[in-house]
């Protein structure tokens, strides 16, 4: 079975008349024992793309939902050599299309070399690192594209018109928009800017915009003149997740509550 | 060398969201720093407010004991007790040529908090200083220094509840404050341009020392000596040395904080333990498990017990321009009270860090030798340590 790329994976989504899903779960989070059982049911729940946490212990761009998942995988023990171990021995594979978000202090220590061929080897078609600007990205990016994989872009609300065109020109998979001037967590309502980067982003890049940083539920988006081609939520799922409550519950409420 | 780094060291491993703010600084590092009216203005400030030039001070008792000159260079008399102001005053006037009213700032032992919160009164601004929350209640005469000066003090409760969470709470609100809000990173250290900008702030105290030796010495010193957390007081004294072929001649050593000294025990010694990696925006030296997680430090005084440093450091070490050893807490606090005792000069912790080396290191100078200590902080902010510590002193001073 040919694997689609992250970027099919969004636009077939689309082709259905709907949003494509994007959950994010910190990789170990309650426990790591349920690791497996989450991603399963985020796939069989709808899940078009698995965005899996690297935790780290100084998550800058994190609000204290991600902060504290990430605290308590580490304590736990959870390392990126567990992770890939772990998504390695899957059988069968996820259907959905799966991604590495994390910072990128654990991926350099880890050896980008050696890290971009385990993680392509377990699965992973995206890395996505919230502190890796793109005048730092190139050693990534050169290691990354010969195994196949993306490295997700990140823009937001102050990311200029210019500075998204210099974007456009390496980024492939899909383009992440931060929805605030802000960290992740969950807020009420979206902020008004989070439409107008969404649009400018769509103008700049010729890849699907997902959403992200703030989305709670379904329908935040509906408003949107031209709403983002994917939703990112994280901490919605995860303190969901601690309130000792299922993924497969959370997953539902998006695909029989959510806009088609 | 590539933009933002020196050597192999430095960048900007910062959220996409933090880039327009560090090129708006960048551009008025280029744009506003150096022009006359801003250099006057700072030159004003420092010598009509901040006190400047502090002067280099020659240790007499001590210097007939250890055969050579011993001087300090005097940063404990500058306002608010350490050379913090230098930094504070220059980036709290930048902010406000850049139309930006409002500071944030992380401190860890408090100094760098209460000199911000001092610069933000001074000149009219806003203040907000984020502090861990283990450090709130452990410096707590520092906090109600800054809220007297007007700051908004807020604990940090997430992670190890001390300066690097502080660091990482300052940059998520800078994020959501920029267009207002100038971050007035208090160490040379973190993404471009704080560390090169820290450094031109902070290399008054070369450049008089320099100029001071010519003066009192004759002659340029043979080594000069600064204690190293982030690395500012230090960076500030090497780099006018650093950056002239005719001292080439003068040794640079700078002297990292050993904790207890015990094996497997906590330290803040990135250079001479860690190993190279990404923390707070910036590649350099840095205390991390083998998965690359931040370890946390440890020493007796707060203004080195970081995890990281500048990557100018790292830079510097690597070419062999400077030196770098360590000093263990009981080191620090020996030479603490001695020098308290020989020369009525009460140091800071950091500071005694440099101090003690030269005295356990006296063997390094040869009879004749001119060093120089950059005595970068006072001690009063110390004293609760030091009476903990008093059977240990005063066995020292007899």
């Amino acid at each position: 079975m040919s694997m689609m790329t992250l970027q099919h994976r969004i636009e077939a989504a689309n082709a259905q008349g709907r949003i494509a899903l994007i959950p994010f779960i910190t990789a170990g989070f309650p426990a790591p024992e349920c690791f497996i059982r989450i991603l399963r049911e985020l796939d069989e729940g709808g899940a078009d793309i698995i965005e899996i946490g690297v935790p780290f212990s100084d998550p800058v761009a994190d609000g204290a939902v991600v902060e504290e998942a990430s605290r308590t995988a580490l304590t736990a023990g959870v390392s990126l050599e567990w992770i890939l171990r772990q998504l390695a021995s899957l059988k069968p594979g996820l259907k959905a299309g799966v991604t590495l978000m994390g910072y990128y202090n654990p991926f350099l220590q880890y050896g980008l070399n050696r890290l971009a061929q385990e993680a392509a080897a377990a699965g992973v078609q995206g890395l996505i690192v919230a502190d890796l600007p793109l005048e730092e990205s190139g050693a990534l990016r050169a290691v990354l594209t010969p195994c196949g994989m993306d490295l997700i872009v990140l823009v937001g609300p102050n990311t200029s018109d210019e500075r998204m065109r210099d974007y456009a020109r390496i980024a492939a998979g899909y383009v992440y928009v931060v929805s605030v001037m802000g960290i992740t967590g969950v807020r009420n309502g979206l902020a008004a800017e989070a439409a107008e980067t969404v649009r400018r982003a769509q103008l700049a890049f010729s890849l699907p915009v997902a959403l992200g940083f703030g989305i709670h539920s379904p329908g935040q988006t509906d408003a949107m003149p031209s709403p983002p081609h994917a939703v990112v939520f994280g901490s919605a799922l995860l303190r969901h997740l601690a309130e000792g409550r299922t993924a497969k519950e959370f997953m539902n409420s998006w695909t029989q509550g959510g806009k088609a | 060398m590539r933009k933002g780094y020196f050597g192999d060291f430095g960048g900007q491993f910062v959220p996409e969201l933090l880039m327009p703010p560090l090129r708006e600084l960048e551009q008025a590092c280029e744009a506003i720093f150096p022009s006359s009216e801003f250099q006057r203005d700072l030159a004003e400030l420092l010598h009509n407010f901040a006190g400047r030039p502090t002067p280099l001070t020659r240790c007499d008792a001590l210097s007939r004991e250890l055969g050579f000159t011993l001087w300090l260079k005097r940063e404990d008399l500058l306002h608010t007790g350490a050379h913090k102001m230098n930094n504070t005053l220059g980036q709290a006037l930048l902010a406000k040529r850049m139309g930006k009213d409002n500071l944030l700032a992380e401190t860890g032992a408090g100094q760098h908090g209460v000199a911000t919160a001092a610069a933000a009164a001074r000149l009219g601004m806003g203040c907000t200083i984020f502090m861990g929350a283990v450090d709130v209640e452990r410096q707590a005469p520092n906090v109600t220094r800054m809220k007297l000066l007007g700051a908004r003090v807020v604990p940090v409760t997430g992670g190890t509840r001390t300066l690097k969470d502080a660091i990482n709470e300052a940059l998520r609100a800078w994020i959501s404050n920029q267009k207002i809000t100038h971050y007035c990173f208090g160490t040379a250290a973190g993404p471009h341009p704080f560390p090169a900008l820290v450094r031109d702030l902070q290399a008054v105290i070369g450049k008089e020392t320099r100029e001071q030796s010519l003066r009192q010495i004759g002659r340029l010193p043979d080594a000069v000596l600064a204690c190293v957390g982030g690395g500012s007081n230090a960076i500030g004294m090497f780099h006018p040395f650093a950056s002239d072929l005719d001292a080439r001649a003068v040794r640079l050593i700078g002297i990292e904080a050993g904790g207890t000294g015990e094996p497997g025990c906590y330290h803040s010694a990135p250079l001479n333990l860690g190993r190279p990696g990404v923390l707070h925006g910036q590649l350099s030296m840095l205390l991390q498990t083998a998965d690359g997680q931040i370890e946390p430090s440890h020493s007796v005084s707060a203004g080195l017990d970081y995890p990281g440093v500048g990557p100018e450091h790292a830079w510097l070490q690597s070419t062999g321009r400077a030196e770098y050893h360590i000093v263990t807490d009981s080191s620090a606090l020996r030479a603490f009270a001695l020098l308290s005792r020989k020369e009525g000069i009460i140091p800071a912790l950091e500071s005694s860090h440099a101090l003690a080396w030269v005295l356990d290191n006296a063997s390094a100078f040869v009879e004749g030798s001119q060093v120089v200590v950059n005595l970068s902080g006072r001690g009063d902010k110390d004293l609760g340590i030091a009476s903990e510590h008093l059977t240990l002193l005063q066995g020292e001073g007899t």
